[in-house]
């Protein structure tokens, strides 16, 4: 069981000692050309969560190569590169770039930015590509807006994914109490926090079921009680995203509050909750063997 | 490191149409004129920014205006209650100036009071909407006060080293007037170090986050 932020929710550079609390530091998504990102205002409070459409600012991956893993590698914590693009070839060549440093720990597919316009191809031609780019392990980080986000699960399983990263946040709006006009410059943003908290746990327990994939539970964690929850629904690791922002020093506060929790149980360690509220736990996908293998879950 | 502290609320003070907030500081550092903190705000996801208003001995004070439910639940403290408090951060005010004036608009005079003690209390032009708004101008000392319509700039006078905070119309007059002037700039921020890139703006030509780079910038460094 591993705590690691959500991509996009730490800089690493700035705040090091933030990312040194964590068992894996995860980049902010990586797209194959530089990004400025969205016009201001790019962040919105709403009740029990926030927007925010920062639209994937990045340096690209040219770049993050030469300036920005070589630092992140320096901070002694295992890195995750979370990575995004417009078409599959685009996830082709970035992992196929990641491939070869030994700084990458992981990689995770952002297929599912809520924040820009150009739709990425199908999920499992993109985890597909991905997988003959790379032997690194690779999760797939799903989107809850879907019909049936298991059924997406397991055609990112079936493409190859080692493991799942769920969820990304999902389309909301805020309005100007006083103008009545969006409060983000483009309308509609990714609604992250503690209102997404349901949302992400019943991605978590279908997907769970649907695929014994490892999975990394993310929506509005904010204390170890929240995370035992999503261990429950069959994550096996928990990443921690807005309260980064108000509890800079949230993941040893979690990680405290986890283990009293994991007490309170007849199960003895973390790793035997993992899919406690599942009447039948699937069998564990044979990827869950190799990312051990590789200390990745 | 960075920690957010609980802090015990000391008391609050209504100033017009502003509220003082005052904690204990505590073994907080109050950093330098133009930092801020992140406040926790009671019952809200996100905490909010603030520069130092005043930093009395054992003390740290902020000058707050209810508009939105966050500064409003702040705005609710009561003595005796808590909350969580991450700062100094960012960038305050260089202090190494021959001629200070201080400039202010609105709830932009919040960092003024501790800015004017730093520099030994410097001359001020404040301008405010009202005769109820400029009620605040009690805290900076030395201050000339303009009321809508008439605008700070009107009252600033040349050969100064000029130190501003307010809306970003008055800043960015400011600056057209005051190209070496330093400008405390304000952006929607939800971390307040770095972490969520909600703060981002133009510096230089290039977007930086306002929270590491800023809030205060060199009037020439911000494309208006």
């Amino acid at each position: 069981m591993k705590i690691l932020n959500a991509s996009g929710c730490l800089d690493a550079l700035t705040a090091p000692e933030v990312a040194r609390s964590l068992d894996a530091f995860v980049t902010k998504t990586v797209t194959p050309l530089p990004r400025e990102g969205n016009a201001p205002a790019r962040i919105a409070e709403v009740e029990h969560g926030m927007l925010n459409s920062i639209g994937l600012a990045n340096p690209g991956i040219d770049r993050f190569l030469a300036h920005t893993l070589p630092r992140l590698a320096e901070l002694g914590v295992p890195v995750w590169v979370s990575v995004g693009g417009f078409a599959v070839a685009d996830y082709a060549d970035l992992c196929d770039r990641l491939d070869d440093r030994p700084e990458v720990d992981a990689i995770e597919l952002n297929v599912s930015c809520p924040n820009v316009d150009d739709v990425p191809a199908s999920v499992a031609e993109i985890v597909a590509a991905a997988r003959a780019a790379t032997r690194k392990p690779l999760y797939t980080k799903l989107s809850p807006a879907t019909a049936d986000v298991a059924e997406v699960a397991r055609a990112a399983q079936k493409a190859g994914t080692d493991g799942l990263s769920l969820v990304n946040t999902i389309l909301g709006l805020a309005l100007d109490e006083r103008t009545l006009k969006p409060r983000l410059s483009r309308a509609a943003g990714g609604l992250s926090g503690p209102a997404l908290k349901p949302i992400a746990l019943a991605a978590v327990y279908a997907c769970y079921a649907a695929t014994g994939l490892p999975i990394v539970g993310m929506g509005g964690i904010s204390s170890g009680r929240d995370a035992v929850e999503f261990i429950a629904a069959g994550a096996a690791s928990v990443a921690l995203g807005t309260v980064l922002f108000s509890d800079p020093a949230a993941p040893e506060r979690v990680r405290a509050e986890l283990s009293s929790e994991i007490a309170d149980l007849p199960v003895g360690e973390v790793d035997n909750a993992i899919g406690l509220a599942h009447a039948e736990r699937p069998a564990p996908s044979e990827t869950a063997a190799r990312l051990a293998a590789m200390s990745v879950q | 490191m960075l920690r957010r502290q609980r802090r015990r609320v000391l008391a609050t003070e209504s100033i017009g149409p502003y509220t003082l907030l005052r904690v204990a500081r505590g073994g907080l550092e109050p950093g330098i004129p133009g930092q801020f903190f992140m406040l926790e705000a009671p019952g809200r996801p996100l905490p909010r920014p603030m520069s130092l208003c005043l930093a009395p001995p054992g003390e740290l004070a902020f000058l707050i205006d209810p508009i939105g439910p966050g500064t409003r639940a702040l705005c609710r403290l009561r003595p005796g209650d808590r909350l969580g408090v991450l700062g100094p951060l960012g960038n305050g005010f260089s202090l190494d100036v021959e001629r200070p004036l201080l400039v202010g608009g609105g709830i932009g005079i919040a960092p003024l009071p501790y800015l004017s003690d730093a520099l030994g209390h410097p001359p001020a032009v404040l301008g405010f909407r009202s005769d109820l708004h400029a009620e605040a101008a009690r805290l900076v000392p030395n201050a000339e006060v303009v009321l809508e319509p008439t605008y700070v700039t009107e009252a600033i006078r040349p050969g100064h080293d000029v130190l501003a905070c307010g809306p970003e119309p008055m800043l960015a007059a400011v600056a057209s007037l005051e190209p070496t002037a330093q400008l405390a700039w304000e952006a929607p921020m939800a971390c307040g170090y770095g972490a969520c890139y909600g703060c981002a703006v133009e510096i230089d030509g290039e977007i930086k986050r306002l929270c590491l780079d800023g809030p205060v910038l060199a009037a020439e460094a911000v494309a208006a």
